[in-house]
């Protein structure tokens, strides 16, 4: 179901098969409808099986980098004499990204079980799942799957009568953006500020509390219990067949100026044209898609033309010149201006810079009153150089992707869209002097 | 010990061949290479947030933190290639935007890293057109001012008082452009030795109150010292101005002090600019004490002498040739050598070994025990003086002592810094050089001998310690005319099997141990 709308006929449903079913939010109910099997089969398996299987069935990190998820455990090595943990990255707070929600709300069991076994499959037998802080009815939705999950022996130290012990911790975050970056994640986890740590060490290495520690998102795990179910092969059958790189179904969150906004799942490879104009039902009446972010807010920004001929695959967006990233859809109608929706974006990065970084906490303040100033009809000559030039400085220099992040929407929005910055700059020469002042 | 691998690397075309897991801001400093860097500081855990030492290493695709990156073999590293030089020419206009341009009243100006590395290649004009950031000075307790519109949010602060000092009281508050340092709620940099938090700070963030606004940089002399505050004899810098000591900050030995000092040695220097001072010999005439030359004062002492036995009480503020000296003039003619040193609590810094504000409260305890002085009690330094003794009081002040105490000695020589007390009793008062007028030697209660150096000179006709002492000893007929600190610590090595094989020279400014020996009468 494209929920909140009636499922579209051209999905492929398999983790949003029972959004909208208030029976799948219970135990009881997952039972029914199959939950929990996956979970009891796995405990029957060697953890290396589990890796195998899953390393086989080609899954990608469905949060943002799109790592390969049986690579990802494969790093952990069972019984080295160290605690392990598995981190279930929940602080979905990528702008325009609200799939998790969905996964949590409605099939928190789901979760629940993909949390087991990855974590059984890596050797942790304690597992976090971190959630954004503003999520609270999500939360209230794991806490109670959780405590179900206790209740029956499913977690715990004899989990589903195997003998092995499986801990599942449901911990809420205070509301950073960045605590989604994954050693933000552990940082917070610790009770810390939740800066990015510098890397090497990685945290298969030294994670959380120095331990080795596998993070996975919330979409990438909740498809684990389908693959141990279904099988790799399975779930290698979504995709397109020239590109076996990408592979299962993937959740779409769309908003913005779209007829029907709300999650939507695909296979992998499925046109993006056809995604925009028939699951989703286009622009609103009257108007026509003027761009589109395909990714969550940090991927490039499309035109049209380019979205039209995207393929939704990892491959396939960055073919379109852009990421598959998170998959929140943003939709701009020919109504919205773009130096408008990128200032926005960079006031989001501005306001969540953990500032440690000097090009982030720096950089990511000055483009947004760059960018503000030029909105407001005080635009200079220099602003658009200036814009790209810090942008630059501000890719592939700091700890995290966050400044990354924030140089995206302008390089790409300015890229595709000169002409509407171009118009802030007023024409006549500027009666205020560049200020050049010695530093 | 296991042996370290050692990795050999090009840094800018010099071949660098350091320990296995060495970083590459480290290597590059081994072969004379300073890669610009901020938030990175050897004491401290590495943050790799500042970005400003951002180095091309061959075969990595992005510009890697030289301050995080452990070398490998066979690397190359490049630090002025366009791509490096552009990185940091940003990193210095990012930090600048929001820096203020005050550099004309900023304490730092002249030893601020941000100046130093913007005017070596920052660049010349700011395109900033918006106003910057302001935020209001705060005051973080103990001797520090936070200004925080200077602030560069390096993090050196936070990190020593969390994994040095260890005791977390600062810490980053908000975020982006908006974060500063903060103190935590009814906390304060009141750790005995948070003022280091003052010379970490790489720009004028962090003032020492004790110093703020008295001198620029570039107008204080630098004397290289040791702190008498303590028997632990942290490496110091002595800056003064026109003949005044203006502040005292640490100099690195990582064999005594690493990089820091306390701050109850930093704040001790005033005594240092005292103007009370002892200036002319004097002689007792008549019941009065006259002014009197060099020459008759040091003949009056001798006479004073003669062959009676002496009594010293010393200050464990005098370096080792002065106690040499004093032990001689006490073994001519028998009697005893004392010294009395005060004491107080001692305050560890946590994070170095064995650095610490140690209990006795003078720098060369050690020292006069080696040279065979006794302690004697704080509160009553005089109990054990023969009342046929000649009693010499060598810089110690007495001004707790009431003079009726020091009249139980036949007669006082006096051998001062300062008027006071023991000038009402003295027969003989030969004025001399305080500590930070004369140079010599202390021995830490690790048994390491170093030296300190002259930083001002002395008033009117005072001479140095040791220098009297020789002049005064010669006149007795001993053979000590010595000219130089040099050849009364080479006298003294020669003659202290404690102190063989050791020479001025040898010494060097970073000092060396004699044979460790544990001596009574030493608090830890």
């Amino acid at each position: 179901m494209g929920y909140p709308h009636p499922p579209h006929e051209r999905e492929t449903q398999v983790l949003s098969k029972h959004f909208g079913n208030p029976e799948a939010r219970t135990l009881e109910g997952w039972k029914k409808l199959g939950g929990y099997e996956a979970l009891r089969s796995a405990l029957a398996m060697e953890p290396a099986g589990i890796v195998d299987i899953v390393k086989e069935s080609g899954l990608r990190g469905r949060g943002g980098a799109g790592f390969p998820t049986g690579v990802k455990w494969s790093f952990m090595k069972p019984g080295d004499g160290r605690p392990h943990y598995l981190c279930c990255n929940a602080d979905e707070s990528e702008p325009g990204t609200f799939k998790d929600r969905e996964i949590m709300r409605w099939t928190p069991h789901g979760l629940v079980e993909g949390v087991a076994i990855g974590a059984y499959a890596i050797g942790a037998e304690t597992a976090y799942i971190y959630i954004r802080g503003e999520f609270t009815e999500p939360l209230l939705w794991m806490n109670r799957a959780v405590r179900e999950a206790y209740d029956d022996g499913i977690l715990g130290e004899n989990a589903m009568g195997s003998g092995k012990r499986i801990d599942i911790v449901v911990h809420k975050g205070a509301g950073a953006y960045i605590c989604g970056e994954e050693t933000a994640l552990m940082n917070s986890l610790e009770g810390r500020r939740g800066n990015p740590r510098i890397k090497p060490p990685f945290p298969a290495v030294a994670g959380l509390f120095g331990q080795p520690t596998t993070i996975n998102n919330v979409e990438t795990l909740t498809a684990v219990p389908h693959i141990i179910r279904n099988g790799a092969e399975w779930y290698k059958g979504f995709g397109r067949p020239d590109n076996p790189r990408s592979t299962g179904t993937k959740l779409f969150s769309v908003c913005g100026n779209v007829a029907r906004p709300g999650n939507y799942e695909v296979a992998l490879g499925f046109p993006f044209k056809d995604f925009l104009y028939d699951v989703c039902g286009g622009p609103p009446a009257g108007r026509s898609f003027k761009a589109i972010i395909p990714g969550g807010s940090s991927v490039p920004i499309l035109t049209m033309e380019e979205a039209e001929g995207a393929l939704m695959d990892y491959e396939g967006f960055v073919a379109a010149g852009t990421m598959l990233g998170s998959g929140g859809v943003i939709c701009m109608d020919d109504q919205q201006s773009i130096p408008k929706q990128v200032a926005r974006l960079a006031r989001f990065y501005a306001h969540e810079s953990c500032a440690q970084c000097t090009q982030c906490r720096e950089g990511t303040g000055w483009v947004t009153r760059i960018l503000e100033r030029m909105l407001a009809g005080e635009g200079q000559s220099d602003d658009i150089d200036t814009l790209l030039e810090l942008s630059e400085q501000m890719t592939g220099k700091t700890i995290c992707v966050l400044s990354d992040s924030c140089a995206t929407p302008i390089v790409s929005g300015i890229a595709r869209f000169r002409s509407e910055f171009e118009a802030l700059i007023p024409k006549s020469r500027s009666h205020v002097p560049v200020a050049a002042v010695a530093v | 010990m296991a042996e370290t691998k050692m990795v050999t690397l090009t840094i800018e075309g010099r071949q660098a061949v350091v320990p296995e897991g060495t970083s590459i801001l480290e290597a590059a400093k081994t072969v004379g290479i300073l890669i610009p860097h901020y938030c990175y500081h050897p004491g401290l855990p590495v943050a790799g947030s500042c970005r400003m030492c951002l180095v091309e290493v061959e075969k990595m695709p992005k510009l890697a933190p030289a301050c995080a990156t452990a070398v490998g073999e066979g690397q190359v590293v490049q630090m002025n290639t366009e791509k490096a030089r552009e990185a940091r020419a940003s990193v210095l206009e990012f930090l600048l935007i929001n820096h203020p341009l005050d550099c004309p009243i900023c304490d730092k100006s002249g030893e601020c890293e941000l100046q130093d590395f913007t005017f070596a290649e920052g660049p010349a004009v700011s395109r900033l057109h918006e106003p910057k950031r302001f935020n209001p000075m705060e005051d973080f307790g103990g001797d520090v001012l936070y200004v925080t519109n200077r602030c560069i949010l390096c993090t050196r602060c936070v990190r020593f008082m969390d994994a040095v000092a260890e005791e977390p009281v600062l810490n980053v508050s908000e975020r982006g452009d908006r974060a500063v340092i903060g103190v935590y709620e009814g906390e304060g940099l009141t750790h005995a030795w948070a003022s280091n938090v003052i010379d970490l700070c790489p720009v004028g963030a962090l003032l020492s109150k004790d110093s703020l606004n008295k001198a620029r940089a570039w107008e204080l002399d630098r004397t290289a010292s040791v702190c008498p505050g303590c028997s632990q004899g942290c490496n110091m810098m002595i800056e003064s101005r026109d003949d005044v000591i203006a502040r005292l900050r640490p100099r690195p030995n990582l064999e005594v002090n690493e990089y820091y000092m306390c701050d109850h040695g930093r704040l001790d220097y005033r005594w240092m600019n005292r103007p009370d001072r002892s200036e002319v010999p004097l002689v007792r005439d008549g019941g009065a004490l006259q002014p009197a030359a060099w020459d008759d004062a040091l003949a009056a002492a001798a006479s004073l002498i003669g062959d009676r036995e002496v009594h010293v009480l010393a200050s464990p503020n005098l370096p080792n040739e002065t106690l040499w000296l004093l032990r001689r003039l006490v073994d001519r003619a028998g009697g005893s050598a004392t010294f009395r040193c005060a004491t107080g609590d001692e305050a560890p810094l946590p994070g170095v070994e064995d650095l610490a504000l140690r209990a006795d409260r003078g720098a060369n305890v050690h020292g006069a025990l080696q040279l065979g002085f006794s302690r004697v009690d704080f509160d009553s330094p005089l109990a054990g003086v023969s009342s046929g003794a000649v009693l010499v009081v060598a810089d110690d002040e007495l001004a707790d002592v009431k003079p009726e105490v020091l009249r139980a000695a036949a007669s006082v020589l006096v051998i001062g810094t300062t008027t006071g007390v023991p000038h009402e009793v003295a027969d003989v008062v030969l004025p001399v050089a305080n500590f930070a007028e004369e140079e010599g030697t202390f021995t830490n209660l690790r048994g390491r001998v170093q030296r300190f150096l002259q930083s001002r000179g002395a008033p009117g006709l005072a001479r140095p310690t040791w220098f009297v002492l020789s002049e005064l000893l010669a006149t007795m007929g001993e053979d000590t005319d010595y000219f130089l600190a040099s050849e009364v610590f080479d006298g003294l090595a020669a003659a202290q099997p404690a102190f063989a094989g050791l020479s001025y020279d040898s010494l060097g400014l970073a000092g060396q141990q004699i044979a460790q020996t544990s001596l009574a009468g030493e608090s830890a």
